[in-house]
């Protein structure tokens, strides 16, 4: 608004909103500085090229993941798995969720069970998954969903049980069966949040995908890695991390814009 | 704040002289509200509202005002069946109700139109749920929203509005059911006093071209006498009625009725009720 101030009062201002010029710039800076950094560190030898490859040299990886194709086909096979794993957890979390924080009985019935699996590490389950389904792609969806599912759950219902009384209140005096309330207006109010809820936990998919590519995958970026190591190929890891990080931003990308297409009323 | 638009559709209606007629004997009242009682957390909780007995007649403007806390918005819930009574009855047309439903309308003190509607959608909500066809239902929704003025306005969202707007369409919205009665719980309480004024001055107007039974709650003195045909005085907590006071100014009545004498000499009386209350609490 008023320009008045100098900008060094506006940046040390909580909430004071800086120049867009400033917010690009200011993403460029801290990009260029830590890729200057790398190459910096890279080219003195300071870390044994061993351990830390030169950021050209990463680059080159790419190229040549890219132009072999094998860099395509590993990460389809991953965005395979998340989808499906997010998918499904998805699909069921909301209506479950919405449900616990609508009625309490299924929040007395559900709340302790959740609550406590939701603290277990998923890592641990990875053996016995691969015990109970084997190493194919079911064993790493599950993992991504025993990971997302019950998280997405509490979240979803805390975001259900923030939805104001009167709201409910009102659509009762206009006629709103008590049966259609949760459809009707406790899911439409918490949607905005559901969305958020859904970005967040994409990201967390992203990991568990990898700890499932880890252990037990013949594909994937998960599985990239793990090779590379094998055979000492740090480009190759950085590149697969690096794949990992672009992904992950555009899925949030993706969500923002989604959420700013569904629920265009919650604008912020 | 527009002015109203001047190209309303709606015809005003004959406006209602006082007296109103009496109902003739043995016919239910609109809205009639028996000895209900509300205790909070069990039989020795707290008592809310004790033993309230109010019959609202049909086209009758009728206002509770009570010290805060004395239970006056929780009458309205009871009425509207958004609170559950501990004991009495709700009668509707002389139908004992015990569940919400559109036949009794509410707007509340907060803003409650649903975000994720625009304001033209809001006020279809209602006759969406009874099943109006689309046609109808748009309509009805501009007829409604010329009668607040906000025609203009009926493809934005709520959060666009400001708090006076809201809670125009919010009665509009209301309005659009065709309740039996017209619940309103300080429907005004959280706007500023130019805006209140104004919003005043439009419910008179709305109010009488739609002769709706309506039953206002506040603690607003000059707003009580100004709008209501009767106002109900009641105690501080546990709410009981204290006084019901007839207001026999015709209308339309305009907004500076408040500068007449006989209503500064209402208001010192129903002031006098309401400070015995305050100072015994105290």
């Amino acid at each position: 608004m008023s320009s008045r101030r100098a900008p060094w009062t506006r940046m040390t201002t909580p909430f004071r909103d800086i120049s867009r010029r400033a917010v690009i710039s200011a993403g460029i800076i801290v990009w260029v500085m830590v890729v200057a950094a790398w190459w910096i560190i890279s080219h003195t030898n300071v870390v044994p090229a061993m351990f830390l490859p030169s950021p050209e040299k990463v680059g080159a990886a790419g190229v040549r993941l890219l132009s072999d194709g094998s860099l395509i086909v590993h990460t389809l096979a991953s965005l395979e798995v998340v989808m499906l794993g997010f998918a499904i957890s998805s699909i069921v979390a909301i209506p479950v969720g919405l449900w616990m924080g609508s009625y309490r009985a299924v929040q007395a019935v559900l709340e302790p069970l959740v609550n406590f699996v939701r603290y277990l590490p998923v890592t641990a389950f990875v053996p016995l998954l691969i015990l109970w389904i084997g190493i194919g792609i079911q064993q790493r969806v599950s993992v991504i969903i025993l990971g997302t599912f019950f998280q997405q759950v509490v979240m979803i219902a805390d975001s259900a049980r923030a939805v104001p009384r009167d709201l409910v209140n009102a659509a009762y005096t206009l006629g709103t069966k008590r049966s259609k309330v949760v459809w009707h207006v406790i899911f439409p109010a918490a949607l905005p949040e559901i969305l958020d809820t859904l970005r967040v936990t994409l990201g967390w998919a992203w990991s568990y995908l990898v700890v499932a590519e880890l252990v037990a995958a013949s594909s994937g970026l998960g599985y990239i890695t793990i090779k590379a190591m094998r055979g000492f190929q740090v480009d190759v890891i950085f590149m697969a991390i690096a794949t990992i990080g672009v992904l992950g931003l555009l899925s949030d990308l993706f969500f923002r814009f989604l959420r700013a297409r569904v629920a265009p009323w919650a604008h912020r | 704040m527009t002015e109203l638009s001047a190209s309303s559709p709606v015809e005003p209606a004959p406006i209602a002289l006082f007296p109103r007629q009496h109902r003739p004997l043995g016919t239910p009242a609109r809205l009639a509200i028996e000895h209900v009682t509300l205790r909070y957390g069990g039989p020795d909780g707290t008592l809310a509202v004790d033993d309230v007995s109010i019959d609202v007649e049909q086209n009758e403007f009728c206002v509770i005002v009570g010290p805060s806390g004395c239970g006056k918005s929780s009458l309205l819930y009871l009425a509207a069946g958004l609170t559950e009574l501990t004991s009495g009855d709700i009668r509707v047309d002389g139908h004992l109700v015990s569940e919400p439903g559109p036949d009794r309308g509410m707007v509340f003190q907060g803003y409650t139109l649903f975000p994720w509607l625009t304001v033209r959608q809001n006020v279809e909500y209602g006759p969406k749920r009874k099943g109006i066809g689309k046609a109808e239902r748009r309509a009805i929704a501009e007829r409604f929203l010329a009668e607040v003025g906000l025609g203009q306005f009926a493809d934005v969202f709520p959060s666009q509005l400001s708090g006076g707007m809201k809670q125009r369409v919010a009665l509009a919205r209301a309005l659009a059911n065709d309740p039996s009665v017209l619940f309103m719980d300080e429907p005004f309480g959280a706007l500023d006093s130019q805006t209140r004024g104004t919003m005043q001055k439009l419910l008179l107007r709305v109010w009488e071209h739609t002769q709706k039974t309506v039953l206002f709650v506040t603690h607003d003195i000059d707003e009580a006498i100004l709008l209501g045909d009767r106002v109900v005085v009641m105690t501080a907590r546990p709410g009981r009625i204290k006084a019901e006071i007839k207001v026999d100014f015709a209308r339309p009545r305009a907004m500076d009725l408040v500068l007449e004498p006989e209503f500064i000499a209402l208001k010192r009386h129903i002031l006098g009720l309401l400070h015995d209350e305050i100072d015994e609490e105290h």
